[in-house]
């Protein structure tokens, strides 16, 4: 359950009304957004299972790309392409181009750990290591930088202020990062994602564990990060694709239906399966 | 939905007596195997903290029908039992890392670990007699070297198979979180793998401490035994389990009761290894 916090109409009431003028609320996409990620003729495989099938699309920069879709669609292992995620498992396999600056990261002799050093992801589940709230932030930063203890230190503080989680955590810097509640946790990996100042953020389901306030500071924080990030999202609630994304792609059955304007999208879906998901008709 | 059931009492008080007699069975059988345990226990105590005293922590071996204690042989334990330790545990960790971060799934990795599950039920005379070969013959003697690598043989399946569990156990989102920060595949398995199964991984080798100590097999043709105090682990070593071995058979009274002594010391040695083990887990898991 989210909050209905919404800058902009809810969806459900929002999508038939193809009178609603497109242009609403959605000044700042105006401004011409360049290119990111292009991702070409992209096919993914489980073993045989063709779970992706011929995905085109583009990703600007310092927008919000939201991927909407039943469950199964693919929409997560579209996701976990984009930082070759997937490549941890050796029964999973791409073909295609991802085009991230001007390389194709699906490339094998691509350094996977530099390129995952640059695209940040947190996940559905919230995935605190095993250690204190300070070195789950700063472990990220100390694989790259050499830093002194006190650069380290504002690092992680100004990591974890972004991340809406100082005010809460900064007199117990110290303890296990597993003691924190869930939505604390969540925005511990968020911090630790940001700490290492990525350049595009894949967030799986960031919010699907967590209560509304959580969920509100979470979709806030996107907001503030836009403007320095690529960002994607995948999210179940259309709602808060809605409200935090600036483009939308809606899957189904490993295909991409739909990709627009995230108001476009909503408004006057150009297709009958994407109003019909929208509308609550079917998924 | 009205229920037509045809509720027979019979049918059902069956039932309950058959529940009954199952568990009276388990019971006994329980008890049977409490009674037995603390038999040995019993015993163990009423024999040997008799021979407790100064002199059975202080002296040597003695000569048949004189006095002495078990010393020289509480040293030689300890001295193959820590390196054996040091032997065993890094191959045994580094083999398990392998088999549950690197192998995971292959053919290859599978075979080992099929191995190292008939290692783990070896007998360990068997492991004493391959010792035997390959180094006590060689090199012309008995040493507490040979001791201590037969220990560690015993050792390193016990360490394989408690770290692939352990690391099993590890959920991948927390693999799949490091890797996605950059991390290479190395410091995700030490720096965060590794943490978050130590408790498990240190069990693991506290129990093996405890198989390895009271073991008296491997030690019988590798450590020989030695009646008197030597530090040089390259020379026959006296140790708990054979001086016990070779006590408990003679008629000297004196050598009877050190024997049920050097009893009572292992078993109080490997239960507190086993307690010791067991309160690693709860301090763990009150910590999460």
């Amino acid at each position: 359950m989210t909050p209905e916090r919404a800058p902009q109409p809810p969806a459900e009431t929002a999508l038939p009304d193809s009178s609603r003028a497109p242009a609403e609320g959605q000044a700042e996409t105006a401004a011409l957004p360049t290119d990111k990620i292009e991702i070409k003729n992209l096919r993914f495989y489980y073993k045989k299972y063709e779970a992706l099938k011929d995905i085109n699309m583009k990703l600007f920069d310092k927008r919000v790309t939201a991927f909407i879709g039943p469950s199964g669609c693919g929409k997560s292992t579209l996701l976990r392409c984009l930082n070759r995620m997937y490549d941890l498992y050796p029964e999973q396999r791409a073909t295609g181009e991802i085009v991230v600056d001007g390389k194709n990261i699906l490339d094998p002799g691509i350094d996977l750990n530099l390129l995952r050093a640059k695209i940040g992801m947190v996940f559905q589940k919230p995935t605190p290591f095993p250690m204190s709230i300070f070195d789950n932030i700063a472990f990220g930063i100390k694989l790259y930088e050499r830093l002194p203890q006190s650069v380290l230190m504002d690092r992680v503080e100004s990591a974890l202020r972004r991340a809406a989680l100082w005010n809460e955590v900064k007199d117990k810097l110290k303890q296990s990062g597993l003691g924190l509640s869930g939505g604390q946790q969540q925005r511990l990996c968020i911090a630790r994602a940001i700490a290492v100042e990525p350049e595009i953020l894949l967030l799986d389901e960031p919010c699907s564990a967590l209560d509304p306030i959580s969920t509100q500071r979470v979709e806030e924080l996107i907001s503030e990060l836009k403007s320095d990030y690529c960002i994607v999202i995948v999210t179940h609630s259309m709602q808060q694709a809605a409200r935090t994304s600036d483009y939308t792609a809606f899957m189904y059955l490993g295909e991409l239906i739909e990709f627009d304007d995230t108001e476009a999208v909503f408004t006057h879906p150009a297709n009958k399966r994407t109003e019909d998901y929208i509308t609550g008709r079917f998924g | 939905m009205s229920s037509t059931r045809n509720f027979d009492m019979r049918r059902y008080l069956h039932r309950r007596s058959h529940n009954w007699t199952v568990l009276a069975l388990a019971t006994s059988a329980t008890a049977l195997a409490l009674l037995v345990l603390a038999a040995i226990l019993f015993k163990l105590v009423w024999s040997g903290l008799s021979a407790w005293g100064p002199a059975f922590f202080t002296m040597n071996m003695p000569p048949p029908d004189r006095d002495g204690g078990l010393a020289n042989a509480i040293l030689g334990s300890v001295l193959m039992t820590v390196a054996g330790t040091a032997i065993g545990t890094p191959v045994g960790i580094l083999a398990g890392t392998y088999l549950a971060e690197y192998g995971r799934g292959s053919r290859f990795a599978q075979f080992v670990q099929f191995i190292n599950d008939i290692l783990l039920s070896a007998p360990s005379i068997i492991i004493g007699l391959f010792i035997f070969q390959v180094m006590v013959v060689p090199m012309g003697h008995s040493s507490g070297w040979a001791g201590s690598v037969a220990l560690s043989i015993l050792m390193i399946p016990i360490v394989v198979r408690t770290t692939v569990d352990m690391l099993a156990l590890v959920p991948n989102g927390l693999r799949e979180a490091a890797a996605a920060l950059g991390t290479p595949k190395w410091k995700v398995v030490t720096s965060v793998c590794y943490r978050a199964a130590i408790q498990g991984m240190l069990t693991g080798i506290m129990l093996a401490v405890a198989r390895i100590s009271g073991e008296t097999a491997p030690l019988l043709f590798t450590a020989l035994g030695n009646d008197s105090w030597t530090w040089n682990m390259n020379a026959p070593m006296g140790n708990l389990p054979l001086a016990i071995n070779k006590f408990v058979n003679e008629t000297s009274e004196i050598w009877n009761r050190l024997a049920w002594g050097g009893a009572l010391l292992v078993t109080v040695a490997v239960l507190a290894l086993n307690i010791a083990a067991r309160s690693i887990v709860n301090i763990g898991s009150v910590k999460r």
